[in-house]
C-alpha cells in the first residue's frame, strides 16, 4: 500500500516543507452540504496532500463532522465537488468510498457493540475476499489493549478502548486516506496522548491523515496544516505553526482570552 | 394429570412450535436489520402453501412409494422455499424500498406493511378460490414410532426435523459467515456497516429472501398439516410474530425458544382448558412473560445505537 510518493520515509513528523509539496489527494471544491433546507456547509475547499496530516478544528456545529460524512459517501453535497487521487468521488455511495482507499473512524466510535473486538476488526476488513493475520497483527501491535480484549463484547470496552478499536478498525481497511472525527473526545489526557502518538505513527507508516479535533493544542503541533471552519466557512487556514500563533485561533480554540 | 396424554399434546406443541419458530425468524430477522415489523410476512408463508398444493394438485401422486415420497417432500420444500423467497424480494421492493429511499416516517411502513398482507391474502382468494384445499398426500402419514404411548407420525418428524435443519442452518449462516457478519453488523448500527463496506440494501434484500424462504418452507408443513386457504397466514402469522416478541424481538435464537414456548403453551392449553383456548392462553403467556422482562426472554437493547 506504500507508494512511490509516499513521502513517509523522509518526512519528519512534523510541519515541514516535505509534504506541501506533494500531489493531492484529496479535494474540496466549493463544497455545498444541506440538512433540509439548513446549510451546514456553505462552500469550503479543503486540501489534503499524500502524506500529510490534516486538521479540521472549529467550534461546535461548525460543520466538521458533516464535512467527514460527506467524504465518505454517507451525504450527497448539494454543490461542489469532491476529488480523490484525482477523480471524482462526490455521489459516490458510502461502501463504494471505502473500497477506494478511505477509512474513517465515525464521531462517536461506533463500534458494533454485540460484536466481539476482533470481529469488529474483521468488519474493518469487510471490503476485502481475505484478511491475513499479519494486518490484525499491525493492529494488535498499534494497540496491544486490544489484543487482550480480543474476545471481550465491543460494547462493554471503555470509551477509550473504544476509540482504539474504531481507529484500528477502519486501519483494517488498509485506507490510503484516513478520516478521524474527534479521536480525543471524552478521554483521559493521557489516553488522549497516547492516541495522538498512534495517530502520528499510522501517519508514519505512510497514510495520510484527515483529522476532525476539539483538542486545538495537541492536533495543531501534529498538524502538517490545519483548517478552522466557522459554521460551515472556512475561517483560517495555514501550517499547524501558522494556526498555533494565530490570534484568532489562540484566542477562540487555546483557550486565551482576548487580553492574554 | 395423566401421563399419556401429557406426551399426546406435547408432541403436536412441538412440531407447531417448531413452525412458529421458523415463521419467528422471518419477522425477527427483518426487525434486526430494519426495525420494520414486516407485518405480510403471514402472507408469505400462506403463498408458500399455495405453491405447493399449486404443483401437487397438477402432477397428483398417488400412491408414491417410499422413494417417490422423498422426492415429492424435497420438490415441496423447494417449490414454497422459492415461492416464499420471491414473494418476500417483491414484497421488499414494492412495499418498503421506495418508502426507505424517500426516508418515510414509521408509520407509512406500519401502513404498507398492513396494505401488502390484504392484498396478498386477498388477491390469493380471487385467484384460488375461497374454500381451504388439502394438500395431496406426498407420503403414507403412518405412525414412526411410540413415546408413552403416544404416536409420533411421519409428518411430525419431518415437521420437528426440517424446523430443526433450516434454524441450525441460519444460526450457521448468521454466525460463521461473512455473510452472516454483514447482517450482524447493519442490525447493530446500517451506517457504520456502510462505512465498512457493506452494502446495506443487498443486506436488507438478503435478509427478506431468507426470511420468505424459511416462511415459505413453513407454510408447506403447515399446509400438509392442515388445509390450504387464502386466510391460512392470519393465526400462526401472529402467532409468530408474538414468539418473536416473546423471544426478544431482533434476537434469532430468541425467536426459536418464542416459538416452540407458544407451540407447547397452545397444544397445552387446548388440552387443560378447551380448544377454544388456545390463542388465549399463548398471548396470556405473552403478555405475562413481557410484564417481568419488557424485552422479551434473550432480548436485550444492549448498545443498540440505532
Ligand atoms: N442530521 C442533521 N439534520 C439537521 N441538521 C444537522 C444534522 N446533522 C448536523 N446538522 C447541523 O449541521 C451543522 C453542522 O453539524 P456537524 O455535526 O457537522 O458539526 P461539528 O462541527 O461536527 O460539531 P461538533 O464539534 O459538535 O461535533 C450543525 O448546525 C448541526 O446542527
Ligand atoms: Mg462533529
Amino acid at each position: 500500500m506504500s507508494t512511490i510518493e509516499t513521502p513517509d520515509l523522509s518526512k519528519a513528523p512534523a510541519a515541514n516543507g516535505d509534504a506541501s509539496t506533494a500531489k493531492p489527494l484529496l479535494e474540496l471544491r466549493d463544497l455545498q452540504v444541506f440538512y433540509g433546507a439548513i446549510q451546514a456547509l456553505k462552500g469550503i475547499d479543503v486540501t489534503v496532500r499524500e502524506g500529510e496530516i490534516v486538521t479540521l478544528l472549529g467550534a461546535n456545529g461548525a460543520g466538521k463532522t458533516t464535512t467527514l460524512r460527506t467524504i465518505s459517501g454517507l451525504l450527497t453535497p448539494r454543490a461542489g465537488e469532491i476529488r480523490y487521487g484525482g477523480e471524482r468521488i462526490d455521489g459516490v455511495p458510502a461502501h463504494h468510498v471505502v473500497s477506494l482507499g478511505i477509512g474513517q473512524s465515525p464521531e462517536g466510535r461506533r463500534v458494533f457493540p454485540m460484536m466481539t473486538v476482533t470481529d469488529n476488526l474483521l468488519m474493518g476488513a469487510y471490503r476485502f475476499k481475505k484478511v491475513p493475520q499479519s494486518d490484525l497483527d499491525r493492529v494488535f501491535e498499534l494497540f496491544p489493549r486490544l489484543k487482550e480484549r480480543r474476545s471481550q463484547l465491543a460494547g462493554t470496552l471503555s470509551g477509550g478502548e473504544q476509540q482504539m478499536l474504531a481507529i484500528g478498525r477502519a486501519m483494517m481497511g488498509r485506507p490510503r486516506l484516513l478520516l478521524l472525527d474527534e479521536p480525543s473526545m471524552g478521554l483521559a489526557p493521557l489516553i488522549v496522548a497516547q492516541i495522538f502518538s498512534i495517530i502520528k505513527e499510522i501517519n508514519a507508516g505512510g497514510t495520510t491523515v484527515l483529522l476532525v479535533e476539539q483538542n486545538a493544542a495537541q492536533a495543531l503541533k501534529l498538524s502538517d496544516r490545519a483548517y478552522v471552519l466557522e459554521t460551515g466557512s472556512v475561517l483560517v487556514s495555514g501550517t499547524g505553526e501558522q494556526l498555533l500563533a494565530d490570534p484568532r485561533v489562540r484566542e477562540a480554540y487555546l483557550g486565551e482570552g482576548a487580553g492574554g | 394429570m395423566n401421563l399419556n396424554e401429557f406426551w399426546d399434546y406435547l408432541i403436536p406443541g412441538i412440531s407447531l412450535g417448531a413452525l412458529y419458530a421458523v415463521i419467528a425468524i422471518g419477522y425477527t430477522l427483518v426487525y434486526g436489520v430494519l426495525q420494520l415489523i414486516n407485518f405480510a410476512h403471514s402472507e408469505v408463508f400462506m403463498v408458500g402453501a399455495f405453491a405447493a398444493l399449486l404443483v401437487f394438485t397438477k402432477i397428483e401422486p398417488s400412491n408414491p412409494s417410499g422413494l417417490m415420497s422423498v422426492g415429492l417432500v424435497a420438490l415441496g420444500f423447494a417449490v414454497s422455499g422459492l415461492a416464499g423467497a420471491g414473494t418476500a424480494f417483491a414484497l421488499e421492493k414494492v412495499a418498503y424500498k421506495p418508502l426507505r429511499v424517500r426516508n418515510a416516517p414509521r408509520l407509512a411502513f406500519l401502513i404498507s406493511a398492513i396494505g401488502a398482507s390484504f392484498f396478498l391474502t386477498h388477491i390469493a382468494g380471487k385467484l384460488f378460490g375461497r374454500d381451504p384445499k388439502p394438500i395431496p398426500d406426498l407420503f403414507v402419514n403412518k405412525k414412526v414410532f411410540e413415546i408413552f404411548g403416544a404416536r409420533v407420525s411421519v409428518l411430525q418428524l419431518i415437521m420437528v426435523g426440517a424446523a430443526i435443519v433450516m434454524m441450525i442452518g441460519l444460526d450457521l449462516l448468521v454466525n460463521r459467515t461473512k455473510m452472516g457478519m454483514g447482517i450482524r453488523a447493519v442490525a447493530q448500527d446500517a451506517e457504520t456497516a456502510g462505512l465498512m463496506g457493506v452494502d446495506i440494501n443487498k443486506v436488507i434484500s438478503r435478509t427478506f429472501v431468507i426470511g420468505g424462504l424459511l416462511g415459505g418452507c413453513a407454510g408447506f408443513l403447515f399446509g400438509l398439516n392442515s388445509q390450504v386457504t387464502y386466510t391460512m397466514g392470519f393465526f400462526p402469522g401472529i402467532t409468530a410474530f408474538a414468539a418473536a416478541v416473546l423471544g426478544g424481538i431482533g434476537n434469532i435464537r430468541g425467536a426459536m425458544i418464542g416459538g416452540m414456548v407458544l407451540g407447547i403453551v397452545e397444544s397445552f392449553s387446548a388440552w387443560q382448558f378447551g380448544d377454544e383456548w388456545r390463542y388465549v392462553s399463548a398471548f396470556a403467556v405473552l403478555i405475562l412473560v413481557l410484564m417481568f422482562r419488557p424485552t422479551g426472554i434473550l432480548g436485550e437493547r444492549l448498545g443498540r445505537t440505532a
